[in-house]
């Protein structure tokens, strides 16, 4: 036992472990299905660069996955990621980010992105709270839900952010949770190698934050919860917004080509220096 | 540094060349003329026609323009840009710099090269969006939360927008921080001739690089040596309390303390060399009052001032070309023998108070807000009543 090392030890900043997440955290389970993602797709982790926010999960790739990371302000990974990507589209960027960061501070950066069709990765952990800080209301929370900043119940309803993100014209968007692992895994493969925006929601528990508040106090239970609910989107076609109340519809959500924003900022970047080269020579 | 082929083919048909441009249009060209390879903007005025000679510009010379969702994200994506290993910009007025003062911070903290300008306007809040100000001075200095220390410029003429950019370039990569060119809307749309820099003369400063085992956040040097991406380094950049590594250490308080003061002391301790100023002393050398403007400001400062001379009254006269850090040393000296400085600015008296510090004797505000600047008239009155 003591020469046993994980295969995919290689992939963390193993001088930093063990992990700091909560016991029952969905966040180990997304980085184990990313990490595993990385190694079936053969990336070099030397040519990606992984970009979080603030919250709990920007911590699955900053510090734990082993690759250049910018670890950001909160709410602003996508654009910061941005301005990586434009200036070098050959480097694979993935942004890891909570529902707070991406859809609740950072909404605006969320849509603006998914609408250029900007070949990044984006990975939104939503465990429905603000987990962190611990335990106020998000705006994926579910109506009715107690709080710490929603004594009496939560009045608004929640974003449903996939749903937002492929209106706004994204190539890729699913939902998984963190029961689907392997679903997860490949879809996360899907949407790195998928051109243009990828979205995937990975619907998580936070029993320490949330869990204790809506009476799930372990992971199992969250677990539990996820594998009743969850109803597969081929299945959902023909039901109504009643019956689909409290479901959460997972799957692939959209898969379609469209341009993508750092190619064609390229393009026409080098038309204007081949121009101008034209130019030059006459 | 050498620019580039397609760079140098963009910049040989400009080089040299005199131009009647807008203040804006010259900063662009400075950008330009420095090598920058990415823009990253959100529309405002009176800062617009950076962008828009960048938009058209910078692709044929190889660089990308990008127009954000807003200010937060045209920083942002300049910082992440920076990490690339570019030459990365944005431009904005009051607001859009109001927006951006926590990645400011983060710039700071990260030590990200990257050049912002503020072309001020008249506030707070919209204020009168299309009138130029002064008022951005001390936030300029203080706007981000927390300790830090900032580089600023502030151009007085076309001209100078352009030659600041390739100073602000410069000390941006020298210092591994971001810099800032504050300029003002009266600069921004100004129009004058403009003589764009020859060729041969263009030698830029080079970002130090990391060795092999050198740590990106921290070792003996004040300015550590950058690691870009995709060098296979997998660096770690954060915003959080860091070790020289790059690792997130938030509970040491040993920690914040070494980076902070490091941070801070990589430009207090090089403020002599940043620094720069330029006086006009009156040539009996007694004068017993003295002005101090920079900006939009010096120029009917230093009008008055040769009007003052004109009747008989010897005055002298200082401008700050760098505002951040503050030019202690040449303030002091200035004020020497004086009996009373005036500070024209466009603001109710924001840099008065910094020099105020620095001297002994009184220092008088020459305060002028409303979006239009002082004249000539109104600082030699002013200088006229101190005597």
């Amino acid at each position: 036992m003591g020469d046993y090392r994980h295969r995919l030890m290689d992939y963390v900043r193993e001088e930093i472990m063990p992990h700091r997440f909560c016991v029952g955290c969905g966040c180990g389970t997304v980085l184990n299905a990313f990490v595993n993602a990385v190694e079936e797709l053969g990336l070099d982790t030397k040519k990606m660069v992984c970009v979080s926010g603030i919250g709990c999960s920007s911590w699955i790739p900053s510090p734990y996955f082993k690759s250049d990371t910018l670890h950001t302000t909160h709410g602003r990974p996508i654009a910061f990621a941005t301005g990586v990507k434009i200036m070098r589209p050959d480097l694979t960027v993935v942004v890891i980010a909570g529902d707070g960061d991406a859809a609740g501070i950072g909404g605006n950066h969320l849509i603006h992105a998914a609408r250029r069709n900007i070949d990044l990765s984006v990975f939104m952990v939503n465990n429905m709270i603000y987990g962190m800080t611990g335990g106020q209301v998000a705006p994926t929370t579910p109506r009715g839900v107690k709080t710490s900043t929603t004594p009496y119940k939560n009045i608004e309803p929640p974003f449903d952010v996939a749903d937002l993100v492929a209106s706004a014209g994204a190539s890729y968007v699913a939902r998984w949770t963190t029961y689907h692992v392997f679903p997860l895994m490949e879809s996360m493969q899907n949407a790195i190698r998928r051109k243009g925006f990828g979205f995937i929601e990975i619907v998580s528990q936070c029993p320490e934050s949330y869990g204790r508040r809506i009476g799930l106090r372990t992971a199992t239970d969250f677990l539990t919860q996820f594998r009743d609910v969850s109803i597969r989107v081929e299945k959902t076609k023909d039901m109504s917004e009643d019956e689909l109340k409290d479901r959460i519809v997972i799957g692939k959500l959209r898969d379609r080509e469209r341009p993508e924003f750092v190619g064609e900022l390229h393009s026409l970047k080098n038309e204007q220096v081949e121009a101008l080269k034209q130019e030059s020579v006459a | 540094m050498a620019l580039n082929a397609d760079k140098q083919r963009y910049l040989s048909r400009l080089a040299g060349k005199t131009f009647f441009i807008l203040g804006d249009e010259a900063c662009a060209y400075g950008a330009l003329f420095a090598g920058c390879d990415f823009f990253a903007g959100y529309p405002i005025t009176p800062a617009s026609e950076i962008a828009e000679l960048i938009a058209n510009d910078l692709p044929k010379a190889g660089g990308i323009y990008v127009q954000m969702e807003d200010e937060l994200a045209s920083i942002a994506a300049v910082i992440g840009a920076s990490w690339t290993g570019s030459r990365a910009m944005t431009a904005t007025s009051g607001p859009g710099f109001s927006l951006m003062q926590e990645n400011l911070g983060y710039a700071i903290m990260t030590e990200t090269p990257c050049v912002l300008v503020n072309v001020q306007r008249s506030g707070p809040s919209t204020g009168q969006a299309t009138k130029p100000a002064q008022g951005d001075v001390m936030q300029a200095r203080w706007g981000t939360h927390g300790d830090h220390n900032i580089i600023a410029l502030a151009p007085k003429s076309a001209q100078e927008c352009l030659d600041l950019m390739l100073e602000c370039f410069d000390l941006a990569d020298t210092y591994r921080t971001p810099v800032l060119l504050l300029m003002d809307g009266e600069i921004g749309h100004i129009r004058e001739s403009v003589t764009m820099p020859s060729m041969p003369a263009i030698d830029h400063a080079t970002r130090k690089k990391a060795d092999a085992g050198d740590e990106p956040f921290g070792g003996d040097d004040l300015v550590p040596g950058i690691v870009h991406y995709g060098e296979g380094r997998n660096v770690h950049v954060t915003g959080s309390t860091h070790l020289a590594n790059g690792m997130r250490d938030v509970a040491t308080p040993k920690v914040h303390d070494v980076l902070i003061r490091r941070i801070y002391r990589k430009i207090e301790e090089n403020r002599d060399t940043i620094v720069r100023t330029e006086s006009d002393i009156s040539p009996d050398g007694r004068a017993k009052i003295g002005v101090i403007a920079y900006g939009a400001a010096a120029r009917p400062a230093y009008g008055a001032v040769l009007e003052c001379r004109e009747q008989g009254q010897a005055v002298d006269f200082l401008r700050l070309i760098t505002i951040w850090p503050f030019a202690r040393k040449q303030v002091t000296e200035f004020a020497k023998n004086l009996d009373v400085i005036l500070v024209p600015e466009m603001n109710l008296g924001q840099l008065s108070r910094e020099i105020e510090r620095f001297v002994d004797c009184p220092v008088v505000p020459v305060s002028k807000i409303g979006g239009i600047p002082h004249t000539v008239d109104e600082i030699t009155s002013a200088i006229m009543e101190a005597v």
